[in-house]
């Protein structure tokens, strides 16, 4: 009886499971939102002063372990393709600068690209964030083309091929 | 004893949660409190399993101790 | 998400109603890949035990109990399955103990469902002195199973509060009370008799908790825990809890402090079966008397504080933590009197023995005590 039981337990499982299993990537189409947020160092940051660029948008938290794992291999990332008319746009989900900039300045490898701070999530809602990390890739037209929830180990070869695909473009 | 049907009953009605209307409340990008490491239900699973022991051996009740949940909720 | 890598040492000591139970308990968790997370927990009781029953009916004695523990935790998704074993070893108990869990997150990772069984299959023996010398009866070897289901569910209300809850039913067979312990009944109205205890050989257990966590804006966190239990032996039980954890940003010191503070009061009503001295001999079919299944309020105040700290030598140690927590435990019965007033201690009568059933209630007071290192990588 108790083998049947655990079985149907974990039949059952499956079953919601299946239901709410959540897509890793999706699609979208449509221009990236605007917005213009106050970034490292005091300056200002604004979407459409990268038009022509492929920008990669990374949502994160320092209280996020998969974000700041991934943040070294952002900067990779950052420094080869930054002459091919690319850029990395960090934007810090955090109601408070002073952990990021704190924990920003502390880092081993410092990072270049530019960091926003979305201070009252209007535009991680505007995004749409589901998930913690997010990234968000956005064409030279300044559309939305496919976006990345959550990092594990591998996912940077994800981000490769997105990124060379629309710096030919 | 109906274990087996009482168990599979919560199970369908949360898969229906999964695909109804209501949209998760609390966002990713606000789960900065409920990260902090003191808000685990247990800090430190062997001192608790520890306890727990002293208060199973001496008491005549049992079960419904433990518990998780919360987090940053990261990928 | 897995759980987080660590290696606990804890140190214990329980001092109360005159047993000593100290000991090491050693925790490591280590993750494999991104899906993987195993861990092994070993401890060791090591008991001085002159408790109160043990005063009325033998001698003073001395036991180790060694517990062994596995497990491995399997993230797929954005499910768990978690399977483990322990294994539990004294001179006159030998348990053995698989366990099974799934818990999935859904809802925007807003809620966590988990299920998890329980099977043990346990062995009681009992010790005999035979010039001086302790070892099992040969001719005493009982079994009993047990079996327990329980479900839970986890869910984050707000960006400060999570609430959990869980349901388990555990069932026991076979043999289940101790071969060392008697009930006592009336001879005529003054004097007084001992027999052997005599327990059902099945029960049936119901328990509820509700749990609530709430983070506190100046950075603290308040917890409140309530269960409900109930079983087919007619014990009742009551359980709350509160806890309040309160963090200290003293790096300029080197590292910070965590303080906590929890207070736990519990209630139960007794057994159907249990009395503290019966009428007569061969009062009712099934008899006892084990203090853990009489009427009795408990409250337990603890205090601990954790120094958490980084070491720059050693940059795979992510912290590393010192913690120490002290409980004391308060229990006040209300149908079960310290028969040492009538029958003496050790077999030696007091100057003034007390009728049987006049003794004064039983009050227990333990002290606790935990000393551990935590070091996660």
């Amino acid at each position: 009886m108790s083998a049947r039981t655990v079985k149907g337990i974990v039949k059952g499982i499956a079953l919601a499971a299946a239901f709410v299993l959540p897509a890793f990537a999706t699609s979208s189409s449509g221009p990236a939102p605007a917005f213009k947020l106050s970034g490292r160092g005091g300056k200002s940051i604004d979407l459409t002063q990268f038009k022509g660029q492929v920008v990669m948008i990374n949502f994160w938290a320092t209280w996020c372990g998969p974000c700041r794992q991934e943040m070294p291999l952002l900067e990779d990332i950052y420094k080869k393709y930054k002459p091919m008319g690319f850029t990395m746009l960090a934007v810090n989900v955090e109601p408070d600068p002073k952990a990021a900039e704190a924990w920003l300045g502390k880092l081993a490898k410092p990072v270049s690209f530019p960091v926003a701070f979305d201070v009252d999530s209007k535009v991680s809602k505007a995004y749409n964030v589901a998930g913690m990390p997010s990234t968000v890739f956005v064409d030279r037209k300044g559309n939305v083309r496919v976006m990345h929830k959550g990092y594990k180990t591998g996912d940077e070869n994800f981000y490769l091929t997105q990124i060379r695909s629309m710096l030919k473009e | 004893m109906r274990i087996r049907g009482l168990l599979v009953l919560p199970v369908l009605a949360l898969a229906a949660t999964g695909c109804s209307s209501i949209e998760p409340w609390v966002k990713p990008y606000d789960r900065e409190n409920l990260a902090d490491p003191i808000m685990v239900f247990t800090r430190a699973p062997i001192s608790q399993d520890f306890l727990d022991h002293v208060f199973e051996s001496r008491e005549g009740s049992r079960g419904a101790t433990g518990g998780g949940g919360g987090g940053c909720g990261c990928n | 998400m897995l759980p987080e890598d660590r290696a606990d040492l804890l140190y214990f000591r329980y001092d109360g109603g005159g047993v000593v139970i100290d000991g090491p308990s050693m925790l490591v968790r280590k993750s494999i890949g991104e899906h993987v997370s195993v861990s092994a927990n070993y401890y060791i009781d090591m008991v001085s035990s002159a408790s109160v029953d043990v005063e009325t009916s033998a001698s003073p004695y001395e036991d180790e109990r060694t517990q062994a523990n596995v497990s491995v935790d399997l993230l797929h998704g954005k499910s768990t399955y978690t399977l483990g074993y322990v294994n539990s070893d004294e001179s006159d108990y030998k348990a053995k103990t698989m366990f099974a869990s799934v818990s999935h997150d859904m809802f925007g990772d807003l809620t966590t469902i988990s299920f998890s069984f329980n099977h043990g299959q346990n062995e009681v023996f009992r010790n005999v002195k035979e010039n001086g010398v302790v070892a099992n009866d040969p001719a005493f070897k009982e079994e009993m199973e047990s079996r327990g289901y329980s479900v839970g569910l986890s869910q984050i209300v707000t960006k400060n509060l999570v609430l959990s809850g869980q349901y388990e039913v555990i069932t026991d067979e076979g043999w289940l009370n101790s071969p060392y312990r008697s009930v006592r009944f009336f001879i005529g109205t003054d004097q007084q008799g001992q027999q052997p205890e005599i327990y059902p050989n099945t029960r049936s257990s119901n328990a509820a908790s509700i749990r609530a966590k709430y983070f506190l804006p100046y950075r603290a966190a308040i917890d409140a825990m309530y269960r409900f239990y109930t079983d087919t032996w007619g014990v009742v039980g009551h359980t709350a809890e509160l806890g309040y954890v309160h963090p200290l940003d003293t790096a300029w010191v080197g590292g910070n402090w965590i303080f906590e503070g929890r207070v736990r009061y519990y209630t139960q009503s007794a057994a159907d079966f249990y009395m503290d001295i019966f009428p007569r001999a061969d009062y009712s079919n099934f008899m006892a008397r084990d203090k853990e299944l009489a009427t009795y309020n408990a409250i337990t105040a603890g205090v601990g504080a954790t120094y958490e700290f980084k070491i720059e030598r050693f940059p795979w140690l992510s912290k590393g933590q010192v913690n120490f927590r002290y409980d004391h435990m308060m229990i006040n019965y209300d149908d079960f009197r310290d028969a040492r007033y009538s029958l003496g201690s050790f077999g030696t009568l007091p100057d003034e023995p007390l009728a049987p059933g006049t003794e004064p209630l039983y009050e227990l007071r333990a002290n606790i005590y935990q000393l551990f290192f935590s070091a996660f990588f």
